[in-house]
């Protein structure tokens, strides 16, 4: 273990190295960033579309609950490093094995909070919007699932997170994206590479979460919103968004 | 798989070993640093906002950047066990502040005034009352960040100290999906076994949530 | 008009919630269900809009069997008022106003404006039409819930305890302005309460239910109260029976002393008279202070408030007033006391 601190100087070449901005390339920074995006969006909105639904239908009928809250836990302890090389070093190396580890991945949460955001959902509400006359259907996307918004955002959300960071990884597998700085700095102890790396992704993932987190004030109703903790108000937290393993 | 694990043992297991307090050791580390801080939070209300926005700028960094990024900052080598240790002790300490500051806000009522007006000072109380009835919440949240961690050391790998993700490294590089499977396996069961663990701690530790609610 | 005709309701397992009710709700009227716990008097309105599916029995609105029509079309014709009022907390006041009147498809600016002219009529105010409901106190919401199930201007509507979730304050001002509100509107309502006083308050008539949703009695207020079914009735009604009954009987037959009588006493206790003949207060021993009094009574009002203004009165009397304010009269509670007796003697 070397304890002589390396000049930050050094750290900075690569990011600042003109060459490595420039598009089109296929190892400049904008390419990889790019990559990065496509991969990890592609996953999250696959995974959406399994989780959500099933997660919407658990919740509603209450049946299946089981299953929703196993998948969870099993989610969030599965490695993800492993099963993203565990399914490279079965298929082979090419896109879709690393798409189908962060689809599995990503469904978890969304699906564990969706379902806890249907649940959530106040019982008299929904007692009133059927006693009005609203169909099955309409109760479900005119009243439980705004109602429950909140809690699905958060899944996805934490998807999101999720995704991104384990897609960095997955640059280890011979993918593509930010990730792959950090590896191929790391394989030739250059450390300028793997500080841009490290930054870049960094910088990615936290737009990334105030994106998002713009995105839930856009579609979550203000009359949903988790009250904020203002002075002299000790107001207790609604289920907020959940950490789920987080980032890989 | 069972061949697999017959003829490695040794490796396997002190890979095992590495993992367990490669995990351990960042939770004890965050979660102790969580609870000054979390309190913190709690107290003087205008923190809490840009405390917890902290924490979730920490916790959006992707694990391996962060393992990266620590030895510059640190000083440390690239291939030291320290960087994994202090990321997942940031991480846990991230997840946990908000956790810890959550949990004290939310036991906030009845009690807590009784006991202030009972004349409790303030440290006395945080320990005596609030923080024995935060416990479930607590430990909710000491369960994800565990687990959690277990499956983040697995990373480390990629900096030479990863615990069992040494084999998935090895096994990606060999080509053989067996020592791959064996680590999942392993690394799920002792979260797992943490995670139940952690349960029974909690069960031991507040025995008034044992009793069942009166009808 | 609503007709039970032998409706049950058993429930798998074996319970009877339900058991052959039978019994009209007459058009324009509040009719209260009002029982103990497990009585069936939720599980029968309920039946009404058929969130809950009968076992056997019908019951028909205007001679139509409900069952005949679809569910979902039959409940936007009727209107519901539940306890926690229920409202969405992801749309605003007006449209949760306007949630019926949307379904059925009115244009959302027309639905909105109607929405905002029902919220001043249940007596709140134009400028809550865009917050939230988490932004409403608890009786507010309450309102809201009200205006909510007036929207589609249905002739039923059915009200599962409404007010028991607010504190008593705010429960008797909103049930002053249901009755004001009724007064306007004159809706076909059937109503759940499981406390006696509101059932006799609010209601035009009272269905007493017993424990396995057996009707033990059904008529109006004063007639439970005079004329108990059975002793399980009158338990229920309670013991105070007979001072309630007094809210049904009305002072306007009541002999008054003049008030000069009170102005002009000698000892202990003066009534004060301002310049316009105003009551001001009561003096006691000639002391300058004055006991001001609680309230005053008209010929209109109910000889359960004489009584109650004369007994808390220093004097032991209360005070009658004219439409203007100025004092016309003195009653003592023992004047009350004797023409409760000339009643009861049929004079």
């Amino acid at each position: 273990m070397t304890l002589t601190p390396t000049p930050m100087i050094n750290y900075l070449g690569y990011l600042f190295d003109g060459a490595h901005w420039h598009l089109g390339g296929d190892s400049s920074i904008p390419d990889r960033l790019l990559q990065h995006l496509a991969y990890t969006l592609v996953a999250v909105v696959l995974s959406a579309l399994i989780a959500l639904p099933i997660g919407l239908l658990i919740g509603h009928t209450n049946r299946g609950a089981f299953l929703a809250i196993g998948l969870g836990n099993l989610g969030r302890s599965l490695p993800t490093f492993g099963l993203v090389l565990l399914l490279v070093t079965e298929f082979g190396v090419y896109q879709w094995p690393v798409i189908v580890a962060l689809v599995v991945l990503a469904v978890p949460p969304i699906l564990v909070q969706t379902y806890a955001g249907i649940r959530s959902v106040d019982r008299s509400a929904v007692d009133a919007a059927i006693g009005m006359g609203m169909r099955p259907a309409q109760v479900l996307f005119k009243a439980e699932l705004p109602m429950a918004m909140p809690l699905i955002i958060g899944g996805l959300r934490s998807a999101l997170l999720q995704v991104t960071a384990t897609a960095t990884i997955a640059a280890y597998a011979s993918f593509g994206g930010l990730g792959r700085l950090l590896i191929d700095g790391l394989s030739r102890n250059e450390y300028d590479q793997i500080f841009a790396g490290a930054v870049m992704v960094a910088v990615l993932a936290i737009c990334l979460d105030y994106l998002s987190a713009g995105i839930e004030r856009l579609v979550v109703s203000p009359g949903v919103r988790e009250p904020r903790v203002r002075r002299g108000l000790l107001r207790r937290p609604r289920a907020s968004r959940p950490a789920t393993t987080g980032t890989t | 798989m069972i061949t697999y694990l017959q003829n490695n043992y040794p490796e396997v297991l002190s890979d095992l070993r590495q993992h367990v307090w490669l995990s351990l050791v960042p939770v004890l580390i965050g979660a102790l640093l969580a609870l000054p801080v979390g309190f913190l939070a709690v107290r003087r209300r205008s923190l809490y906002q840009p405390i917890v926005n902290l924490g979730g700028i920490i916790y959006s960094v992707p694990s391996l950047a962060l393992f990266a990024v620590i030895p510059a900052v640190l000083g440390t080598g690239i291939v030291s066990p320290l960087n994994v240790v202090v990321g997942l002790s940031l991480y846990t300490f991230a997840l946990l502040t908000r956790t810890v500051a959550d949990a004290l806000i939310s036991v906030q009522g009845q009690a807590t005034q009784a006991a202030f007006a009972m004349g409790f000072r303030p440290l006395r109380q945080l320990f005596g009352v609030e923080l024995p009835m935060a416990l479930p919440v607590l430990f909710a949240g000491l369960r994800v960040a565990t687990v959690a961690n277990i499956s983040l050391v697995s990373v480390g790998a990629l900096i030479g100290t990863g615990g069992l993700g040494n084999l998935f490294t090895g096994g990606f590089q060999l080509g053989f999906v067996e020592p791959i499977v064996v680590g999942i396996v392993l690394s799920m069961a002792l979260a797992a076994l943490c995670d139940v663990g952690l349960v029974l701690a909690l069960r031991a530790m507040t025995p008034w949530t044992r009793t069942g609610a009166r009808a | 008009m609503i007709t039970f005709d032998a409706v049950t309701k058993e429930f798998p397992g074996g319970s009877v919630a339900v058991d052959h009710l039978s019994l009209e709700l007459p058009t324009g009227q509040i009719t209260v269900f009002v029982g103990p716990s497990g009585c069936g008097k939720t599980t029968s309105l309920r039946m009404i809009n058929r969130t809950i599916e009968p076992t056997s029995g019908t019951i028909s609105i205007d001679g139509e069997d409900v069952t005949t029509q679809d569910a979902a079309l039959l409940r936007r014709k009727i209107g519901y008022v539940i306890q926690n009022a229920g409202l969405f907390p992801h749309r605003t006041i007006a449209d949760n106003i306007a949630t019926v009147p949307l379904l059925n498809g009115v244009d959302k600016k027309q639905a909105r404006q109607e929405a905002v002219e029902l919220l001043t009529r249940v007596g709140l105010d134009e400028s809550m039409a865009r917050r939230y409901p988490s932004q409403l106190s608890g009786g507010q919401q309450q309102r809201v819930g009200v205006a909510r199930a007036l929207a589609a201007d249905p002739p039923v509507m059915l009200m599962d305890e409404p007010f028991s979730a607010v504190d008593p304050i705010v429960r008797d001002d909103l049930q002053k302005e249901f009755l004001r509100l009724q007064s306007e509107i004159g809706k076909t309502i059937a109503f759940v309460t499981h406390d006696i006083d509101e059932a006799i308050k609010l209601g035009d008539n009272v269905a007493v239910l017993r424990e396995g949703g057996h009707l033990a009695q059904l008529g109006t207020p004063q007639e439970l109260l005079d004329h108990p079914a059975d002793q399980f009735v009158a338990d229920f009604v309670g013991r105070d029976r007979g001072f309630r009954a007094l809210s049904f009987m009305t002072a306007a037959d009541l002999e008054t002393e003049p008030v000069t009588a009170y102005v002009d006493r000698q000892h202990d206790v003066r009534l004060v008279l301002d310049g316009d003949g105003r009551p001001a207060g009561w003096s006691v021993g000639g002391s300058p202070d004055l006991h001001a009094l609680p309230a005053t009574f008209t010929a209109d009002d109910s000889l359960r408030l004489v009584t109650d203004l004369a007994i808390t009165s220093p004097a032991g009397a209360a005070v009658r007033v004219d439409p203007d304010g100025v004092a016309d009269g003195v009653v003592a509670h023992e004047a009350v006391a004797r023409h409760l007796t000339s009643l009861r003697q049929g004079g």
